[in-house]
């Protein structure tokens, strides 16, 4: 079914989401629109401490505010949960680890009384030595953030350390890196940062929770998983999985940061505790800053070998992620970091340890790209600096060292399908694209460089073996279909592509195929989660899977109808007929609820068709040597950028830029593209402007949009050229792989490798803001800054100048 | 502020058009007007998304001496609104047919998770009403003031440019 390049109706064409008209109206409904008879809020009291015990709380000043029905506080949720290391307390239940950390929840009648009474709990605290970095977490005799770390709930494939604050190690080990590097003709040896960030969705996480008498939780919640949040609620309550129900209205944007289990459990005991009624949580913005879980820091000490020719022979990196006060989904961004160090080439060598370690900062989960962003940064700036070293082309340079899907076998030793994808077209269409080596026009501002570089990246889902996904295809009467998947739904229109599968293998109008957009865990097919782009490979799967089932239904029906063997039928144009006597064809509307024959008898009944998939390649990764399956596709694809420095300012502006993927094959192009768009802006908001500013004691200090700044209109690329490959992938839906991450990963050393070819200049820190570039140009290129100096007309002498002329963005970062 | 003026609970009299709706209530003084429109109205579609006046989620039309300007309902006080038209997403499409505002958001897919899209679409038509024709330099400047974290922008100004072609040659005016 649907791998070869037939004529389609559907299937690669340009189709806008088939839930706009609902969003374009305001009609969308997200959580915080839900309105429940009798419904109380619920206010955060989080913590001024960055590590401290909790010597008291004191509510009695808060109760006594007009409206106020209870205060909860950690004591009366004694447990912990999370995803895959339970290190987490619904509210600080003996000490707190970060400030921002729940300490305490009011409920009242209204918001305003919620947030007065909030303003009036008592806290008494201890304080506590708090650590800030994660070398000094590492170091012997660092504070331990969490104390009792052996009795947590682990999940089988992570390794914290119990006694020190890792949170997760992760090893990959293949060949003799120590040995390679000794030999090689050229060592590099370099540290890369990234700091930590917020997804900034626009919709903070909104958690509306109904405990019912019955023992039922309900839960309409701003998430993207509603089956993962279900099973963790009921694992952490300790209730039967069907007695949670998790409702999925539209989602105001992931990211990663609503993937698993957020604020549900506890919104959900809010409202047991408050005698079985409704309660509703919405997130400040400010509390989406300090309070929920953003991306984790990264540290890159990498040591990089090379031959003469630019054979890339050893990778020795220690790679360290500040997790913050708990870990979710970090400790896996941690082992997918490790595993995926290799990128899209071919190392013989690898000696790779990746930790996840505790600080008193803002805990962490996952975010788009999923820890390939962080691997990216250092591997691919290493690239053009060997290139550069050994006067190689940046692009020859890949070509040597590139995977051979069929040929190669990946960092954890899985031998490449050859029908993995094609790194080199995808190489070279960006060479096409941005033309690297072309002329570049000068700048009429001798002080402004203009730069083309470019960045490869690859990436699949990081998810358990076992992580499977269904689908149930139900006909209505008039031959229309609703199709029932628990894809969640937050913009990226996996439904959509879905739905163009349905309609394309039925050949039916599109508007006759409907996922229904507010869906419940108890009400739809079961998917593990709605993370790592997997929703069109695994849901697809699943749902031609009942396309088939269904397919065969009709088929078997149509044949006794028409007397015909069932090879001889036909299922196209919303139709059942026999091949070659198309005379003869019952509509599938006739089908749906029973064909009926002219005397009244009736064959069939309600059709329906149900599908599953589960990856039969993949394995957990040995504890030692990380070697396993751990994806169940890669998707290579590259980012080409040309932009333009300021030398005296330091700002990099991005006029153009290029996005390349194979994707196996594009079911909505107009999705594809536009994940690409918002990838690059994505990409170019995060590696230029922003950064999570911590001051000395633990406090964010830019927990707004006034002050963490994030890519406006005003500064999109002139032009994005978007390019998919079609490599298929056998075993995806017609031959599709998963897009969505991969578009954001290579942007940022796609822009650090253009800063390099033009200037020689090594950017080590994320993100690339004005000052950060500034500083680094007056260290390591004196020389063009002073150039630059004399062509304003000024003085030459730049050893006054702490900082960049003028200042570019407000809200920009600080450097220090 | 109109009949009434505060009243004994601290509430204020107000009196305000919404969507070609007149609506008069008593609002505590600081109710922030994207509360009063989705809490006491039950308009919905415009949202909150920073609380601080910088993404734009919440941005609706006001009539002010005769012109309709975009303003963030979550930077005034439904009491400063006293007396004023008001134009939110809802009361765009007539009859059940979309506006060429809405039409072009949805042709050109600008727009994904949608959290932005009413205010996005407010403040082009917003925009609109003192740059009836812009450039896409002058859109791309003209919204800097709405946020969007999924679509990458490109065809959000696409959808722009198309709805103020098709705005411009049906003469459409609001009101």
């Amino acid at each position: 079914m649907g791998n070869e390049k037939t004529r389609t109706r559907y299937i690669g064409r340009s189709i806008p989401q088939n839930d706009s008209p609902l969003k374009v109206t305001g009609t969308a409904t997200y959580a915080s629109d839900i309105e429940l008879p009798g419904m109380l809020f619920a206010k955060l009291v989080t913590s001024d401490r960055a590590h401290a015990k909790i010597l008291s709380i004191d509510t009695k000043e808060a109760k006594s505010v007009p409206g106020v029905v209870a205060i909860a506080t950690g004591s009366d949720f004694p447990f912990r949960i999370g995803i895959y290391v339970g290190d987490r307390d619904l509210l600080a239940t003996d000490k707190v680890r970060w400030v921002g950390h729940p300490v305490a929840a009011v409920i009242a009648e209204t918001l305003q009384a919620a947030e007065e009474a909030a303003e009036k709990v008592q806290v008494q605290y201890e304080d506590l030595p708090a650590v800030f970095n994660v070398r000094d977490a590492l170091k012997p005799g660092a504070p331990i953030i969490h104390e009792h770390m052996s009795e947590y709930r682990v999940f089988p494939a992570f390794s914290p350390v119990p006694g020190t604050n890792i949170a997760n190690k992760f090893v990959l080990k293949r060949g003799d890196a120590k040995a390679a590097l000794d030999k090689a003709h050229l060592v590099i040896e370099e540290e890369f940062r990234m700091p930590r960030v917020s997804h900034a969705f626009m919709e903070t996480q909104t958690v509306v929770a109904l405990y019912r008498r019955d023992g039922v939780v309900e839960v309409w919640s701003s998430l993207q998983s509603p089956f993962a949040a279900r099973y963790l609620m009921a694992q952490s309550l300790n209730m039967p999985v069907n007695n949670v129900i998790i409702h999925h209205p539209f989602c105001g944007g992931g990211f990663g940061g609503k993937a698993g289990l957020g604020w549900e459990p506890l919104v959900a005991l809010l409202s047991k505790m408050a005698d079985n009624k409704p309660v509703k949580l919405i997130l400040s913005r400010k509390e989406q800053f300090v309070s929920a879980a953003v991306r984790e820091a990264f540290i890159a000490h990498v040591k990089a070998g090379f031959e003469k020719d630019g054979k890339f022979v050893a990778y020795q990196a220690d790679f360290i992620m500040d997790c913050g006060g708990y870990g979710d989904y970090t400790v896996n961004v941690s082992r997918t970091t490790g595993y995926a160090a290799d990128g899209s080439y071919d190392i013989e060598n690898l000696d790779v340890t990746c930790r996840a370690v505790y600080t008193n900062q803002v805990p962490t989960t996952a975010m788009r790209g999923f820890g390939y962003p962080e691997g990216h940064w250092p591997l691919e700036q290493l690239l053009d600096r060997a290139a550069a070293r050994l006067h190689l082309d940046p692009v020859k340079i890949r070509l040597v060292n590139l995977v051979k899907p069929g040929e190669s076998t990946t960092g954890t030793g899985e031998h490449l399908r050859e029908d993995a994808g094609d790194p080199r077209r995808v190489l070279s269409t960006i060479v096409k694209e941005l033309k690297p080596n072309g002329r570049i026009p000068e700048s009429k501002e001798p002080w402004v460089i203009r730069a083309r570089g470019f960045a490869l990246n690859v990436k699949g889902p990081s998810q358990p073996p076992n992580a499977s996904g269904s689908s149930i295809l139900k006909f209505n009467e008039d031959g229309s279909i609703d199709l029932l998947v628990g894809t969640g739904l937050f913009g990226q229109g996996t439904t959509t592509a879905l739905c163009m599968i349905v309609a394309e293998e039925f050949g039916l109008p599109l508007e006759k195929v409907r996922v229904p957009f507010e869906r419940g865990t108890d009400s739809t097919a079961y998917t593990w989660q709605t993370v790592g782009s997997r929703g069109l490979f695994v849901d697809g799967n699943a749902t031609l899977g009942a396309i088939r089932e269904a397919k065969a239904k009709i088929v078997e029906i149509s044949s006794q109808v028409f007397r015909v063997p069932k090879e001889d039928v036909v299922v196209r144009d919303g139709a059942a007929s026999v091949r070659g006597r198309p005379w003869l064809k019952i509509p599938l509307s006739d089908i749906a609820m029973a064909y009926t024959y002219p005397n009244g008898n009736a064959i069939g009944g309600p059709l329906i068709g149900t599908g599953t998939w589960t990856s039969v390649l993949n394995s957990y990764l040995n504890p030692e040597t990380g070697q396993g399956i751990p994806s169940i596709f890669h998707t290579f694809g590259g980012t080409g950028v040309e932009i333009t420095l300021n030398l005296l300012t330091g700002e990099i502006c991005v006029e153009k830029g290029v996005q390349v993927e194979d994707i196996g094959r594009v079911i909505n192009r107009l999705g594809v593209e536009q994940q690409m768009d918002g990838g690059m802006i994505m990409g170019m908001s995060i590696s230029l402007w922003e950064k999570m500013q911590v001051d000395g004691q633990g406090w964010v200090t830019n927990p707004n949009f006034s002050n963490y700044y994030i890519a406006r209109m005003k500064d999109m690329p002139g032009e994005i050229r978007k390019v998919a490959i079609e490599t298929p992938q056998e075993d995806g839906p017609w031959g599709a792989r998963g897009v969505g991450e991969m578009t954001m990963i290579s942007v940022a050393p796609a822009i650090a490798n253009a800063v390099f070819r033009a200037t020689g200049v090594i950017l080590r820190d994320e993100p690339m803001t004005p000052e950060t570039v500034w500083l680094a140009i007056r260290e390591q290129r004196p020389d063009l800054l002073e150039k630059a100096m004399k062509a304003l007309g000024g003085t030459s002498d730049t050893t006054h100048l702490q900082r960049p002329l003028v200042r570019v963005k407000s809200g920009q970062n600080e450097t220090s | 502020m109109s009949e009434g003026g505060a009243a004994a609970n601290g509430r204020i009299g107000i009196k305000v058009v919404v969507n070609g709706s007149i609506h008069e209530d008593k609002v505590e003084p600081r109710l922030l007007l994207v509360h009063y429109l989705r809490e006491t109205l039950g308009l919905t579609g415009t949202h909150v998304g920073c609380d601080t006046t910088n993404c734009g989620a919440c941005t609706i039309l006001m009539e002010a001496e005769g012109k309709w300007r975009a303003v963030k309902s979550c930077t005034m006080f439904a009491v400063q609104a006293d007396g004023r038209k008001l134009l939110t997403i809802e009361g765009l499409a007539k009859d059940g047919e979309l506006h060429p505002m809405q039409n072009a958001f949805w042709e050109n897919h600008a727009l994904q998770c949608g959290y932005c899209t009413p205010g996005m679409i407010m403040a082009a038509i917003g925009l609109l009403q003192y740059k009836p024709e812009p450039t896409e330099e002058e859109v791309r400047k003209g919204i800097s003031g709405n946020l969007c974290r999924c679509t990458g922008y490109q065809n959000i100004v696409k959808a722009i440019m198309q709805g103020s072609k098709q705005m411009s040659a049906n003469k459409q005016t609001i009101g």
